[in-house]
């Protein structure tokens, strides 16, 4: 423990429990939300077993495609596009307090930094999806 | 920079992708690439690039991210080394795993 010097004295600093972030609701949602990057971390390691089993031939992709099919896997990765979504959303409206803009002095209204993440999020999807449906 | 780099990377490209490679194509509510037409766009350099891209900045992005999660979330400074060589050792390893997979497709 710190010791008291003459310019910072020593300050009384609780224990905090391992359980904080059960204690309320806001706490909850941000671990949720951190721990978001743990499906993002998912979706990488699911696109290397898919380059991996492309990699190794036909029979190989198909049997990594069957067992996407798999109860579990599906389950899994359910949760994991919601985590992603769930990431993609907050991590967009975070913009505005990360870089507050100015114009003359006045501060540019949040959705006006946000609204532009959103548009851009929708056009990149469509493109990659038109890429990869048209087969 | 790599965390919000990965960051933009995760948000605006990986909902799209597990969309439809996990759920739409697996369950049938639209028709996924084939084979041969899915190593057809695997040959252009800059699908390579992109997925190198794609990859390796968000586990860049994870293992920051996480690193503090477990710091905050579970209270466990003490176990610095080992967290710090567990995330940002992960994120090396799946960007060299990345490059290696996607230099050596036929």
């Amino acid at each position: 423990m710190p010791s008291s010097t003459e310019y910072s004295p020593r300050t009384f600093r609780k224990r905090v429990s391992t359980y904080w972030w059960l204690h309320r609701w806001p706490y909850l949602r941000f671990i949720l939300r951190e721990l978001s990057s743990v499906f993002v971390a998912w979706f990488v390691v699911i696109a290397l077993l898919q380059i991996k089993a492309l990699k190794n031939g036909p029979t190989a992709y198909t049997e990594f495609q069957e067992w996407l099919r798999s109860p579990t896997l599906i389950a899994v990765n359910v949760a994991a596009l919601l985590f992603v979504v769930f990431h993609a959303t907050t991590w967009f409206n975070l913009t505005p307090k990360a870089m507050p803009l100015r114009v003359r002095g006045k501060r540019i209204p949040s959705l006006l930094i946000v609204a532009p993440s959103y548009f851009v999020w929708l056009a990149i999807s469509a493109a990659v999806a038109w890429i990869l449906l048209r087969g | 920079m790599l965390f919000s780099a990965g960051g933009v990377v995760a948000a605006m490209l990986i909902p799209v992708h597990l969309f439809l490679f996990v759920v739409a194509f697996p369950l049938g509510w639209l028709d996924g690439p084939s084979y041969p037409s899915l190593l057809a766009l695997l040959r252009y350099p800059f699908a390579r690039l992109y997925l190198f891209v794609l990859c390796s900045l968000p586990l860049f992005h994870w293992a920051h991210r996480f690193r503090y999660t477990l710091y905050d979330g579970l209270q466990i400074k003490h176990l610095n080394e080992l967290i710090n060589t567990f995330c940002y050792g992960g994120a090396i390893l799946g960007t060299v795993l990345a490059a290696y997979l996607l230099w050596s497709i036929p």
